[in-house]
């Protein structure tokens, strides 16, 4: 039986030292290295002292599971395959975190929605499976651009759900990731997502931490079920458990267990303040007019309030880093200044600005855009654009350009 | 801090969890009494008090102690018995201490024994039956602890206390964390060092704290 305090300090069979994670994380020297999101997930895996990874083609994803392939064959995953699909994969990740494993898996996109079927169960199972998603379209026809539409789907599946905005996001939140989602008290899966091109195909600075030094194993003995037990729910889920009856007590006992799940990802909220520092980042919330983004879209934000800035506007950030748990104080405390809102948001039906229309008072505040999707970039002058408009200030129309 | 406070109910048809309702488990060195942070000597004090007022106090111990998977369960499965034991010596005439064990959490159908066994998935048939009025889980999984606490607080009175070995519980009335054999042993002191001082509950439990 593993016992993480009694293996910190000791190497792995590839001389690495399981390294208390609060110190890896925030103690540890760092190197600057130039790499792509992908690379980054590569590189996050090799400190993770993760036991499986189960892959599956598709674009974006399909670059990070062919690295961490690559972290097989030298011997840092317990063990590598393909699955026969995203369905096939996300049900062998329950399996494996069934049996005990520390498991990640990359999916994007159709995968997604394909999986989809799997991932409530991992949440009911308690599984804390960590999951990469490169978001991609996900509608006919095809498209492989990014596009943040699956996201919404995910967010009431009972997984955590955390929206990386930059590489150094993505290196620092997979390690943390699994801190948080294998609390006892959590011990929910992790969907950790990222705008698909925007952040795995391009280099940028992300500062590591030391290639010799990993996280403490996962322990399965602090699991909120029995680990492994072929003959009780959730592992036994075919054969007359409750869900498979119907009387009040079996309905009953099913609502208690789906509160159970949310309850979780409540208890995540404290945890994931202390790993995070904080589920939001902010800049400049005393201001009249906030940006209020996810992912890249921050990014964008950030580059439209200089812009915004050199003509006099003012104007504050609010970066949410956590979907689920949903920051709702956190924004409310953030936006209360503010009399102009505004989400931009990479995808057609404005997800995240319903979600903060629905958690703050005074919602006609919120203006919810601007929206590309279908692989468009965002400009930062769209975001200008859209602010100065709703200010009565003169702009311009980017929608001519080319013609 | 949330207004909402864990007593006993009958509650609701189906009612929240607690942390839904923002009640947010102790830190190490701490409990929680009713959903809200006290230090851990108090909650020690007040579940021994719960105990020595009850009717029926009874512990449901788990498969993580009732099965010796190893020596730390063991140790734990022996204080749990010894607690029990102090419960039978405190308790006054009328009284009537209870051991009943969860041995695993497979639905029973098409029924439960409620004599001799508590199920997470309708915990609520057990307390009924034995007209159980405090009870304290040690050694279940925390979901199916929470899963049960929450069902015998939408549909009965009793008094639910959480020996947990892991982060708490807020869906119990009172909750300890970290459980260990020495928390084990310090609550059966409490309760001997009580004993005489508590008067047994007539009525139910459903005023919560004691005074």
């Amino acid at each position: 039986m593993a016992d993480i305090h009694s293996v910190i300090g000791t190497k792995n069979k590839k001389g690495q030292t399981y390294t208390d994670t609060w110190k890896l994380m925030n103690e540890a020297p760092r190197t600057p290295s130039f790499f792509t999101g992908s690379e980054v997930i590569k590189e996050a895996l090799r400190r993770a002292s993760c036991d499986v990874m189960i892959a599956y083609p598709i674009t974006p994803q399909s670059e990070a599971a062919a690295l961490i392939g690559e972290l097989f064959a030298e011997g840092y995953i317990g063990d590598y395959f393909r699955g026969e699909s995203e369905f096939a994969v996300m049900s062998q990740c329950a399996g494996a975190a069934f049996g005990g494993a520390r498991v990640f898996t990359t999916t994007a996109g159709p995968g997604t929605m394909r999986a989809m079927e799997n991932f409530p169960m991992w949440s009911g199972a308690r599984l804390p499976i960590q999951m990469i998603v490169t978001c991609r379209g996900i509608n006919s026809p095809l498209s492989i651009q990014p596009d943040t539409l699956e996201i919404a789907y995910l967010l009431n599946t009972g997984m955590l759900v955390w929206h990386a905005e930059t590489a150094q996001d993505f290196f620092d939140w997979i390690l943390k990731g699994y801190m948080v989602s294998e609390e006892p008290d959590v011990h929910l899966p992790l969907a950790l997502c990222c705008d698909g091109f925007f952040v795995t195909h391009t280099k940028d600075v992300v500062n590591l931490t030391p290639a010799d030094m990993c996280l403490p194993p996962y322990d399965p003995y602090r699991s909120p079920v029995p680990c492994m037990d072929m003959e009780c729910p959730p592992v036994r889920m075919m054969r007359d458990p409750f869900v498979m009856k119907s009387n009040y007590i079996s309905y009953a006992t099913h609502a208690s267990w789906q509160q159970e799940i949310w309850a979780a990802v409540e208890r995540s909220r404290k945890h994931s303040i202390h790993w995070l520092n904080g589920l939001i980042d902010t800049e400049n919330t005393d201001a009249e007019i906030i940006i209020v983004a996810s992912g890249t879209a921050v990014s964008q934000g950030r580059e439209a309030i200089r812009l915004l800035e050199d003509e006099g506007v003012r104007c504050g950030l609010v970066k949410v880093k956590t979907l689920r748990p949903w920051p709702e104080e956190e924004i409310r405390e953030a936006t209360k200044n503010a009399k102009h809102i505004f989400v931009p948001e990479f995808n057609v039906t404005g997800w995240l600005a319903k979600e903060i229309k629905a958690t703050i008072p005074n919602p006609e505040r919120v203006h919810a855009g601007p929206r590309v999707c279908g692989g468009m970039t965002m400009p930062p002058e769209i975001i200008v654009s859209e602010i100065k408009t709703a200010l009565g200030m003169k702009t311009f129309s980017l929608a001519g350009r080319g013609s | 801090m949330s207004d909402y406070r864990v007593l006993p109910g009958p509650e609701h048809f189906l009612p929240p969890a607690a942390a839904s309702m923002g009640i947010c488990l102790p830190n190490p060195g701490e409990a929680h009494i009713n959903g809200v942070i006290a230090p851990e000597e108090k909650a020690y004090e007040e579940a021994a008090r719960q105990f020595l007022m009850a009717k029926v106090p009874t512990i449901f111990p788990g498969p993580l102690v009732l099965w010796a998977w190893n020596e730390k369960a063991a140790k734990k499965a022996t204080a749990v018995r010894h607690l029990f034991n102090t419960l039978v010596e405190c308790v006054q005439p009328g009284q009537k201490p209870m051991l009943i064990p969860m041995p695993d959490y497979r639905p029973k159908y098409p029924k439960i024994n409620p004599e001799v066994e508590i199920n997470p998935n309708h915990p609520n048939l057990t307390i009924w039956h034995n007209r159980i009025d405090c009870c304290m889980f040690i050694g279940v999984h925390c979901h199916q602890a929470n899963l049960s606490l929450k069902i015998i607080r939408g549909g009965t009175s009793c008094y639910t206390i959480a020996m947990c070995a892991q982060a708490g519980h807020e869906d119990a009335m009172l909750s300890f964390r970290d459980a260990s054999v020495e928390k084990i042993m310090k609550l059966a002191d409490t309760v001997k060092r009580l004993k005489g001082t508590v008067q047994p509950r007539l009525a139910s439990a459903k005023n919560g704290v004691s005074s």
